[in-house]
């Protein structure tokens, strides 16, 4: 049976000339960074090395990067340490109802504290409204955080205007950029930021490290205390193989960003094109304009997301959903229901990514069992297009 | 490794008494509180008998297998033993779903017994099980806690 991964936005497999980087970091070039010997310096050389690379993919100084355990731990760390840092001043958050789950749990720890957080909503394209925030800033707010790509419908927010609005008010202006990294251009000193999250895992690097942009000047308080690694700024013997992974990943990314764009978009376009003309009742999550490359969202009416996933995954097609039976809580995507998706129509969701590995052939393999998967739910359903939901 | 076991895989991918019955006896329509889905089970009765029940569910790979379970479990039973059949059974019937699909045999359940609520209504009959029984009431289904 052919294999068919379409959820690079899930995670990425790691590249083999990144693997191969990495394998000897394992090994025989095992030192720990810290060491003052030359297996020590060796190691140490290696996490500068990427250090570098990574900077470069989006235009940082290398003192500016500061390895994690990935994008989850960076946006806690910029939320947790902002908030920390800047407690005397006020105690009010501004970010979107659309953020990660590693950001809005952040956001909803911290409103136990007594933090107050505003959730930001989105047009039914998938956008923020530049207006909202700035009429939501107050003498208070100490933060805000907007993601740059969303990773369910893959809109890419306007963040150069955001960061321009958080400078004008002396405010903070961190975005989770895990999604947008490796799928668009992205230079820190452009967009005016001064937090930055990051992940490996979605750009063919390993899973477990990722990094967190800190502009040279800004401040914020440490979130792992312990060692001095890192400019004694994030504790913790370095995840040396993770983090030579995902320089080597950076760097490959960099290299080939324009050609994985268009690969990317080329392929998502036929998908998209392929299934609106072919499959009746089913409709575009957010816009096309100004999307993740690889990012197709789908709802297909009148059946759930969790039938049409396994169904695919018969035949070998991996794929995610927003749907409510999928998700443990059983609750419909809160990215979708943001965007003003009715209930039953987030039911009926697939988000589709395609990857550097995707081919015409694997598209049209999905296409062609996607067809009868989604008649053959449909003929199962209870509510159809004459009577309804 | 894989989400559901063998038996409740088969129901779902070739699921039995999928459809609607021309003159149904019976129908029943329950939607899920929990995740918004929903199923329809319609029967048709002999005497005392049910001889035929099909449905359709707008719903996960559980809610699908639990319809195909359940309807295949009522059919040869008489009104009376059908009123018996619990979610347990179909849960057991199934040879078990995830905690969190607990909710989509209830859906079954509450179908089966709302399609037999229905004929009985239909028919002007009395069965002591259905004694003040609410069809659009929300059953009060524990899905098993999730913790975040
Ligand atoms: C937008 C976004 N932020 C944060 C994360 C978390 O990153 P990680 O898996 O590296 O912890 C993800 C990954 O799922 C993501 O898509
Ligand atoms: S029908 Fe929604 S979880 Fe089963």
């Amino acid at each position: 049976m052919r294999n068919v991964y379409l959820d690079y936005s899930a995670t990425t497999p790691v590249k083999e000339e990144v693997l191969k980087e990495m394998i000897p970091y394992f090994t025989e070039k095992f030192g720990n960074p810290s060491s003052l010997y030359d297996k020590g310096l060796e190691s140490k050389d290696a996490v500068t090395h990427a250090r570098e690379q990574v900077a470069a993919l989006i235009n940082a100084k290398p003192a500016e990067i500061y390895f994690t355990a990935g994008g989850t731990e960076s946006d806690n760390w910029a939320v947790f340490g902002a908030c920390e840092k800047l407690k005397s001043k006020g105690n009010h958050i501004i970010t979107t109802k659309i953020e990660h789950h590693a950001m809005l749990h952040s956001c909803a720890f911290l409103e136990k504290q007594g933090y107050e957080v505003t959730y930001l909503d989105i047009d039914k394209d998938g956008f923020i409204d530049l207006k909202q925030l700035e009429d939501a800033i107050t003498d208070k707010t100490i933060l805000i955080s907007v993601m740059l790509v969303n990773n369910e419908i893959g809109t890419i927010q306007p963040i150069k205007e955001v960061a321009a609005i958080a400078k004008k008010h002396g405010i903070l202006i961190h975005t989770d950029a895990v999604q947008g990294l490796g799928n668009l251009p992205i230079d820190v000193k452009d967009l005016g930021v001064d937090l930055m999250s990051v992940s490996s895992h979605k750009i063919y690097g390993p899973k477990g490290s990722g990094a967190l942009y800190i502009r040279k000047g800004v401040s914020i308080s440490n979130y792992l205390h312990g060692g001095a690694q890192e400019n004694r700024r994030r504790a913790g013997t370095e995840n040396l193989a993770g983090i030579v992974g995902f320089g080597k990943a950076a760097e490959i990314a960099k290299n080939n960003l324009e050609n994985h764009i268009k690969h990317c978009s080329e392929l998502r376009n036929y998908l998209k094109d392929r299934i609106i003309a072919e499959i009746p009742d089913t409709y575009v999550n957010g816009t096309m304009e100004k999307r993740h490359p690889g990012n197709l969202n789908i709802t297909f009416k009148y059946i759930e997301g969790e039938s049409i996933l396994l169904l695919l995954n018969q035949f070998g097609i991996s794929v995610s959903t927003g749907s409510a039976c999928s998700s443990t809580s059983l609750e419909p995507s809160h990215v979708l229901s943001a965007l003003g998706v009715p209930v039953e129509m987030i039911h009926g969701t697939v988000r589709f990514t395609v990857g550097d590995f995707t081919t015409k052939e694997d598209i049209d393999y999905v296409v062609d069992n996607l067809k009868t998967i989604v008649a053959k739910l449909r003929e199962i359903s209870s509510v159809n297009s004459t009577k309804g939901w | 490794m894989a989400l559901y076991n063998d038996i409740v895989m088969d129901h779902f991918l070739n699921p039995k008494n999928v459809g609607e019955l021309e003159n149904p006896d019976g129908t029943g329509v329950y939607g899920s509180p929990v995740c918004g889905d929903m199923m329809q089970i319609q029967i048709k009765v002999d005497g005392e008998k049910i001889t035929d029940a099909k449905f359709k569910t707008f719903g996960c790979g559980s809610a699908i297998a639990s319809s195909s379970m359940a309807t295949s479990m009522i059919i040869g039973k008489t009104i009376e033993e059908a009123l018996e059949v619990t979610n347990k059974e179909i849960i057991d019937n199934l040879g078990g779903l995830p905690p969190v699909k607990v909710h989509c045999s209830v859906l079954a359940d509450k179908a089966i017994k709302n399609a037999i609520y229905d004929y009985a209504q239909k028919n002007g009959k009395h069965y002591a099980a259905l004694e003040g029984y609410d069809p659009n009431a929300d059953e009060d289904d524990d899905h098993g806690d999730i913790e975040e």
